[in-house]
């Protein structure tokens, strides 16, 4: 802070608090009602303390399966959910690690033409591309399967150019004294340039991880079978245009339990990610 | 322990981007070999190809008996100190100086012994478990030059290692490259474009100009016999005065039409330079003229006095020159100097700028 008066202090406390009230309050009410009844919620007015159904909503949300998505509990739909955040996460930062180190530091024929194509799918969303790219899962019998989910949404050309950005402050005497050290090129990559980059990974792996974890448009055209379907997805099935028909109290349980794993993956990365984004360990 | 043979070697970048224009040099086993010279004369092009980091036109590198044109940096044996250190900078000064050496596959405690060994001679036993951001320029110096140490390779490589380094660490430390280079006798070839560096450091001393050598030799006889008006201005601080001069059939005419007496010197009819070294000049008081000597009339414009000695800017026949002179110089600017140049003292060379 530029001044340090104790009632500007206390004003932007105060201006914090309100903020922090703002963005939580409706996530400390989501879990409010999880732990009622579905009578309850719909019966206004909602209470502001948890109720005392915290154990018996949970668990009949996790493993009693939900009637409404086709008697699938959350944990199958968290574990969909996972496996394809996680998939799509680690397969992105491999994918594009090694073609920003093939484009930085190999020169081989077509390496800008390959850079500019890289470069230019920037310019196709998911959104754009995805009749021809849903057509090519169709034929290749991948609906309903989580390589189907995962795999194209993979290659990312921002992935790509990030670690290309890095990889190119990254001295050309560096390199030099690996060579001279003996360092082939696998060695270069796994003893210096892996160990230098792991902070832009970890910090890349909480957005795409989140990225992975929230993607709508991709999982409900690619799956039909409720089993395969992803958090957000099931929640979307939860939801009856009729208020009556809905399990209020199990859609909020899913709501907070599809918000805790990338919390976690936040909170737990933190200091990597921070890290990542404002220094450069050089 | 190997000797460096350079024959012919040419760099080209491009098509016809000339770096190195066909250089010849020969060290021998265990001999320190500075190459000096201006930015962008090719001398660090040439080491990076003794290196193998850089591809060879034409000519041969050969390190003791192996012609190592073809052979990458790992495989030619030897080890390079470079300018920004390019130490790892996630590894520990202990793996940054082992890491050469696990990829030879070495055993681990002869690793270890020769890794301790370094740091004994180096003074880095204490900085082992640092990482090389936790060391300052001089201690990262040092853990570049042990990691070159631990291989014992044939021949160091040094980049311009110093020039990253305040002024009185870098006397310090050239101090101890020297030491280690003698103590260890390795052959070792040192890029820097420091004179000075260069002066105090060699056994051979080559000054490179444009892509081609100009002169090699021990450095006190390249200061005392410079090949070329070039190579007497860059060795030397000051650097030497250089003087156009041409000849007529009484004497010779300076560049603004002051005579002076020949003194037996032979000029050639399109023209010399005469030179002298700031220290050669003898201020005398009066007008009688130095046996053998040139006299010349020096108009002074300026006196830095820098301790032990004085520098005094003037002109000659319209020339600027610069004397050196014991402690102070009593001399204000505009005062007209009387200055004698002992003949033996005075280098000529011809109007292309080579020593006759």
């Amino acid at each position: 802070m530029i001044q340090n008066n104790p009632i500007g202090r206390i004003i932007a406390h105060i201006i914090l608090i309100i903020g922090i009230l703002i963005v939580a309050f409706p996530i400390y009410y989501t879990f409010v009602a999880s732990t009622q009844t579905l009578q309850d919620i719909i019966r206004p007015p909602l209470s502001l303390l948890p109720g005392g159904h915290f154990w018996e909503n949970y668990s009949s949300a996790l493993f009693g399966g939900i009637s409404k998505i086709g008697g699938v509990g959350v944990d199958r739909l968290l574990l969909n959910t996972l496996v394809m955040a996680l998939g799509i996460a680690i397969g992105k930062i491999i994918i594009s690690i090694l073609s920003a180190y093939a484009i930085v530091f190999f020169r081989f024929p077509g390496r800008m033409f390959f850079f500019w194509f890289i470069f230019i799918t920037l310019m196709l969303p998911v959104e754009v591309r995805i009749l021809p790219t849903y057509k090519i899962m169709v034929d290749l019998g991948l609906i309903d399967t989580y390589t189907g989910l995962i795999l194209p949404l993979m290659a990312s050309a921002t992935a790509t150019l990030l670690f290309r950005q890095f990889f190119m402050t990254i001295p050309g005497e560096l390199v030099e004294a690996a060579r001279v050290d003996g360092a082939g090129p696998w060695r270069f990559f796994k003893d210096i340039l892996l160990p230098l980059s792991k902070t832009n990974i970890a910090a890349l792996f909480v957005i795409l991880f989140i990225y992975g974890w929230t993607q709508y448009l991709w999982p409900l055209l690619m799956t039909n079978r409720n089993d395969m379907a992803t958090i957000v997805i099931g929640l979307r099935k939860m939801i009856d245009f009729t208020d009556a028909n809905t399990q209020w109290h199990l859609v909020m349980v899913t709501c907070i339990l599809a918000i805790v794993p990338p919390i976690l993956v936040v909170v737990l990365m933190q200091r990597w990610f921070v890290r990542g984004l404002v220094e450069t360990e050089k | 322990m190997a000797s460096v043979e350079l024959t012919d070697v040419r760099k080209v970048y491009g098509s016809s981007v000339e770096a190195v224009k066909g250089v010849n040099i020969s060290i021998h086993d265990g001999a320190l070999c500075v190459l000096v010279g201006p930015s962008g004369c090719g001398k660090s092009t040439l080491l990076r190809m003794i290196a193998g980091l850089e591809s060879i036109t034409d000519g041969t590198v050969k390190i003791d008996t192996t012609v190592v044109n073809n052979l990458g940096p790992a495989e030619r044996d030897i080890a390079m100190v470079f300018q920004n250190y390019a130490l790892y900078p996630h590894m520990k000064v202990y793996d940054n100086m082992a890491y050469g050496l696990r990829n030879r596959g070495m055993p681990k405690q002869e690793i270890d012994k020769r890794v301790r060994d370094a740091a004994q001679i180096l003074e880095l036993t204490q900085l082992l478990e640092r990482r090389p951001k936790e060391l300052s320029g001089g201690q990262r110096q040092r853990v570049a030059m042990g990691r070159a140490i631990v291989r014992s390779p044939k021949v160091f490589l040094f980049d311009e290692p110093l020039s990253n380094l305040d002024a009185k660490l870098r006397g310090q430390m050239r101090v101890e490259i020297k030491n280690l280079q003698r103590q260890l006798g390795v052959t070792s070839v040192y890029v820097t474009h420091d004179q000075l560096e260069a002066m105090t450091l060699a056994d051979i001393l080559v000054v490179m100009n444009g892509g081609v050598v100009e002169q090699i030799g021990a450095p006190l006889d390249i200061y005392e016999k410079p090949a070329s008006t070039f190579v007497a201005s860059f060795i030397g601080a000051p650097p030497m005065n250089l003087v156009p001069v041409t000849a007529d059939g009484s004497g010779l005419v300076l560049k603004d039409g002051t005579r002076i007496g020949a003194q037996g010197l032979a000029v050639p009819a399109s023209g010399a330079i005469i030179g002298f070294r700031p220290e050669d000049l003898e201020v005398s008081a009066g007008t009688n003229t130095h046996v053998g000597g040139l006299a010349l009339d020096l108009k002074v414009l300026g006196v830095e006095p820098v301790g032990a000695e004085s520098y005094v800017y003037g002109i000659i026949g319209g020339e600027r020159v610069v004397v050196r002179v014991a402690g102070r110089s009593t001399s204000q600017t505009d005062d007209h100097l009387r200055v004698i140049v002992p003949k033996e003292k005075l280098h000529l060379f011809n109007d292309a700028g080579k020593r006759i």
